[in-house]
Parts: C-alpha cells; structure tokens; sequence
C-alpha cells in the first residue's frame, strides 16, 4: 500500500506519499488556503478534497449568522475557499454534515486500500478501514492541496492481539482505554498500531472505529485493522462506495490488502478481552485509566516514570489516591464525539437511559455525530428516548469534547464523557476535570448521579 | 513576546540565544494553546496566549512570563512534548512567543512533524543529561547558547551537549527543503502518472502479482 502510494524517495528516512482522500475542516484550514493563494497556487485535485464544518458548530441554535462572529467568520471562510478551489463541502443542513471522522466513513468516502490525511488527529480512526490514514497540521493540509501529497516517515507497526471476546456491558471504548492504560500514552511514539485476533475480529464497524480513533492517545499517529466481510458488509450500497461491476472489482482488490498471515511486526503486544472490565480514567491523560472496581492508584504503585503525571493529576482532579473511583459525583454527562458519537454508540446509552430519569442536578447532552447518526437515531426513538429521560438532545458536532463551541464545562465541574481526552482544560474550562467512558457509562453516571457500573443496570 | 518575530526562511544552520526550561512529561497541545484561541482564520494573535491556561494558574511565576526569561529563544522540556491533537496552532504560538528550537527527551509525532514544517528544529537528549542542562539554565538564565544543526551540539560558554536529531530533519532544515511545498509539486508529473495507477481511483483496474 505504501509502495503504491509513493511518489519519490525524499532526504533521510522520508518518501513523498500521495494522499487518495483529504477531509478539510474549519478549524485547521483557513490558514492552509490563505498561504496557497500567497504562494499563487491552485488545488492540485479537488475532487479528492472534501470538507465540512464540526468543531465550531452550536449545537443549540444553528441559524445563520451563527451568535458566535468567530465562528461564523470561520465557516464563512471554509465556504468562501471550497467555492473558490471548487472542493465539496459537507454544510449544516446538507444531510452530510458532522464530525469529519464520522461523516466520510458512512458516506462511504473512507475504503480499505487509502491513503487518507486530515487536519486533525484523529484521523487515525480511518485506519479501521485497512486505510493508512493520519492526522496532519496546517502547513501539511496546504501541502497537501497543493502537490495531493506530502513527506513523511515510514512507521513501525506494533501489533496489538486481542484474545477472547468483550463481556457484556464493556465496550470498545473500554477495551481502547485499557490498552492505553497498559502501554502509555507515548508508547505509540513512531508506531502505526494494527489491531488484530479474535476479539477485533468480532467486532462492527463503528467499534473499529472507535479503537483506532483513540490510537492517538496511545501515541501512535495510524490505528490501523485488516479489512475483512465486515468492512465489505458496512460499505455495501453507501453514497461514495463503488457501485455496479466496481463494487466486485474492489472487492478483489481490498482482500489483496489484509497483511499476510506470516507478517513480521517490529513489535507485538497480546491482551487478553475478556479480562477486561468497564474503564475509566481518573487523571489528566487518556493513560490514567483504571478498571470501575479499582480505586485511584496510590503513588508508590506507579512506576516511577508515572508519578510526577500522577501528583499533577491528584491536585488537578482532587482526588485522594485509594479513593474508589466508583460513586464520584458527577456535574455534567456528554455523549458524543468523533470517539463514539455514532449510531450503536446511541444506541448503547438508550438502552440505559431508557424508561429512566437523569438524577437531579446533573447536565446531561447528547450530541449525534452527524446528521446522518442523528436522523436514524430519530427514525428509531432514541431522541425521545433521551429527551424523556431528561438529557438535551442536541444538533451534530464536536462539541463539549474540546468545546470551540458553546457546549463548556464551568469552573470546576466534572465530566462523564464518550469523548477522547482528559487533558487539563480540555472540555472549556480551566479548572473542568474530564473522566473518559463509553457511551453506555456516560448514561448511567447521568442515571445515578455519579460514575456507576454499567454491568449492574444491564 | 518577541514584539519583531523573525520566521523563519531558507537554510537553517545554526540556532542561538537564551534557553527556558519548561518541565514535565505530556504536555500537550490542549495545554499550549487551548481550543478557544483556535477560533481565528490566522494564526497573528497565537504568540500571547500560548499556554494561556497555565499561566494564568500560575500568577505570573510560569517560565513564559518570568522577566527573565522574556527574549528566550530555545525550550527545554521533558518527555512526549506537544502530544494530543494535530494543532500547528500549538508550534505556531510557541514561534510567535519567541521559540526557534526545542531540546526535550522526547516529541509527540505530530507536534515534531509540525514543528520541522514551520522551521522549528526539534532535538533529543537523554533525560539525565537534559535534567542537567535544565539545571544549568535556571542557575544562569542569561547564558547565551548556540545550536549547530550540523554538529547537532548545543553549547555555551562552559559546556557543550550531544543531541540528537534524525537525519533527515537535519538535512532539510540545512537545505532549506523544511518548506515543502515547491520541493512535492516539483514532482507533479510522477503525481499524475501515480493517480493513473492506483486502483481506486481507477475503476479498481489492478495487476495481480
């Protein structure tokens, strides 16, 4: 994949590498099309290029002028370069627009076999598809209008197995935040991560998805899984997938791809699924997760590399450590994100939501990945679902996961969220404090009022 | 702030001035520049608000604010700098503060490719040694310093120190060729004839080998 997508062998360990799919978004843009037009350059393939608009979005009230003049200055922008450098924009209101890493795979856009670079770091996601897909800054995104291609270094590849099968009431999201927790944050340093075996295999789409999204936060800049009848079955009949005789043709062309059965990996680590329990993270990186039984970790049990993180994380998320991690209070329960703002992830939380109340006192919002996720949701209840249940149904977005919107923590408020990171500040306040679960965990901490396991409402 | 920041341009060779010693591990791009200053269509404004939140907490006392500090042009951090989101805004605030090289154990992927692509060198150094020369920073801040990209040594008056830095960075920082972009379409013909051959693009037509 690497070789036929190679351009020229560039200085050092670099090669210059044609990119097949480029998602532009608001935020990382702008200033990529302002230096084309500096340096009188044109879109080299436009029709490779598509965008939307996600990060900025009100999920409230999304009339035109937004309230937000920064926000809408930003929008305006994107809308100006893509008639400019005539790109396809995914709009508010288009039926395609939401987060880019949830609206290019279900329209199809996203196929095994690609390269696929985005301004954003959770480009990994794609990597599910059997795509070599990685997030790029701005500088990059303008190279990439440009030239449909960039410089870059081959990776590694880590081979995480995963023996057995998810219990019920664990999720994707938990079996990511596990592996995170076990190999660091900056394990993945100059390694793509290629999740395989029994328990990957067994897994949807959208559950791919969810464990290479957050390969980043291992540190692993590509998450990347084998396409198999799985991936065929999820782009059968979408808006982009080959249609007719080149639907066949890919096909035969995708199972080409799988790595070899006798592939040698630069590294291998084994888990094991059914070992694995709801989990959480308690700190201020994605790392600091711990199972829903377990208390917040004492220092003298960290290794020594963990400690320093670990007393910033105590003061900065007030917690004590031996401190059990479940009944914490809880403020405000966000479901939502690139990380599990699709379909099955709603779903999930529904099905703990339904017939139920959000405790007194707790803000509860569900933001649906896009508008795609957010009309089958509709078409089957779930709004009402979530709405008798108390939480705000809310319009498709990135939202309270790093809030460039109005959907913020206060003070120092505590989150249960599906989303991805639980950096210091992250959800909109600088002294908010973030704990990452899966949707279904975020549905029963609104329920309940503090972080539960989800095991014991299934 | 640098109130005159010069960017960066052309061949880069050697890097000189004060060094500030930023400590800890995973620090990331959230904390550099956080999400609201993203709202922007440029990145003019980034060089005040870099590590806004942090320094805010900090009253003053942070190293981006001590007086002494102010006109430092190398950072000198930890382990797994600058992880997180993808954000150049985060290297782009750090420039426009005044920052021209960074020295740290270790560089989260994206941040390092953002940083050789706007001009900022990143180099390694073990964490003994960079836990010494944070030492002797902070004992005489006003040291003058100068990196060689060639030599890949940072050195003072008294002292000099072994980095590292992978070298294809170093070559492209030496010939200029950090600034990609005429460098990738110099090569649009094997551009062209690559999208020819790549099976998605092309009706799924393939060799079998």
């Amino acid at each position: 994949m690497w070789e036929l997508h190679s351009v020229k062998k560039l200085q050092g360990d670099s090669t210059q590498l044609f990119i097949g799919l480029h998602l532009v978004h608001e935020v990382t843009s702008p200033q990529a099309f302002a230096a084309l037009e500096e340096k009188n350059l044109n879109v080299l393939y436009p029709e490779l290029t598509y965008a939307t608009v996600d990060h900025i979005v009100p999920t409230i009230n999304q009339k035109r002028p937004f309230l937000d003049p920064l926000a809408e200055e930003m929008l305006m922008t994107l809308e100006k370069n893509c008639i400019r450098h005539k790109i396809k924009l995914f709009n508010i209101n288009s039926g395609n627009q939401g987060i880019v890493h949830v609206i290019a795979p279900e329209t199809g856009l996203t196929q095994p076999g690609m390269t696929v670079v985005c301004g954003d770091s959770h480009t990994s996601t794609h990597g599910a598809f059997g795509a070599i897909a990685f997030g790029i800054g701005t500088s990059q995104v303008r190279d990439v209008l440009a030239s449909q291609s960039l410089a870059i270094n081959k990776l590694k590849v880590r081979r995480i197995w995963v023996e057995g099968a998810l219990a019920q009431g664990v999720f994707a999201k938990d079996l990511i935040l596990h592996v995170i927790r076990e190999l660091g944050v900056k394990s993945g340093v100059g390694y793509a991560y290629e999740f395989a075996g029994p328990a990957i295999a067994k897994l949807s789409m959208e559950e791919r998805m969810t464990i290479c999204n957050m390969a980043i936060e291992a540190g692993a800049r590509c998450g990347y899984i084998n396409p198999d009848e799985t991936t065929y079955t999820y782009l059968k009949g979408r808006e982009y997938s080959p249609k007719g005789d080149d639907w066949e043709k890919a096909i035969s062309w995708w199972r080409t791809l799988a790595s070899n059965k006798d592939a040698v990996f630069d590294d291998e680590v084994i888990f094991d699924a059914s070992q694995i329990s709801p989990t959480i993270t308690w700190g201020i990186t994605p790392g600091q997760g711990i199972g829903i039984d377990e208390s917040i970790p004492k220092k003298e049990c960290l290794h020594p590399n963990d400690q320093q993180i670990a007393d910033e994380a105590y003061c900065y998320m007030n917690l004590k450590p031996g401190q059990p991690i479940k009944g914490l209070p809880i403020d405000v329960c966000f479901i939502g994100s690139c990380t599990n703002g699709r379909l099955s992830d709603l779903q999930a939380a529904a099905k703990i939501a339904k017939n139920k109340k959000v405790a007194k006192g707790i803000k509860a919002f569900v933001v649906p990945g896009s508008e795609r996720v957010a009309n089958a949701a509709k078409k089957e209840g779930l709004d009402d679902v979530f709405k008798n249940a108390g939480f705000e149904w809310r319009e498709p977005g990135c939202s309270m996961c790093l809030a460039m919107n109005p959907d913020r923590l206060e003070g120092n408020q505590i989150s249960a969220s599906s989303s991805n990171r639980n950096f210091k500040g992250r959800q909109g306040s600088a002294q908010g404090r973030t704990l990452l679960m899966s949707p279904a965990m975020v549905a029963a901490a609104a329920i309940t009022g503090h972080v539960t396991d989800v095991r014991k409402m299934i | 702030m640098n109130n005159l920041i010069k960017f960066p341009k052309g061949s880069i060779k050697k890097v000189s001035g004060q060094c500030i010693v930023l400590r800890g591990d995973d620090i990331d791009t959230d904390r550099i520049i956080p999400a609201r200053f993203l709202k922007c269509v440029n990145f003019d404004n980034l060089g005040d608000q870099v590590f806004a939140d942090d320094r805010k907490e900090r009253k003053g006392t942070h190293p981006f604010d001590v007086d002494i500090n102010q006109g430092s042009s190398i950072l000198i951090v930890n382990k797994n700098f600058g992880c997180g989101s993808s954000r150049e805004h985060a290297p782009q605030a750090l420039l426009r503060w005044g920052i021209k090289l960074i020295i740290g154990e270790s560089f989260a992927e994206i941040f390092y490719g953002n940083c050789l692509s706007i001009g900022i060198p990143c180099a390694r150094m073990s964490e003994l040694n960079i836990s010494k020369l944070q030492k002797e920073v902070e004992q005489g801040p006003q040291e003058n310093y100068e990196f060689d990209i060639t030599s890949k040594i940072l050195r003072s008056k008294s002292q000099s120190w072994n980095t590292l830095m992978e070298k294809g960075a170093s070559e492209i920082l030496i010939s200029g060729e950090w600034d990609a972009t005429s460098l990738l379409i110099s090569q649009k013909s094997k551009i062209k004839s690559i999208a020819k051959q790549i099976p998605y693009l092309n009706y799924f037509e393939f060799d079998i080998d």
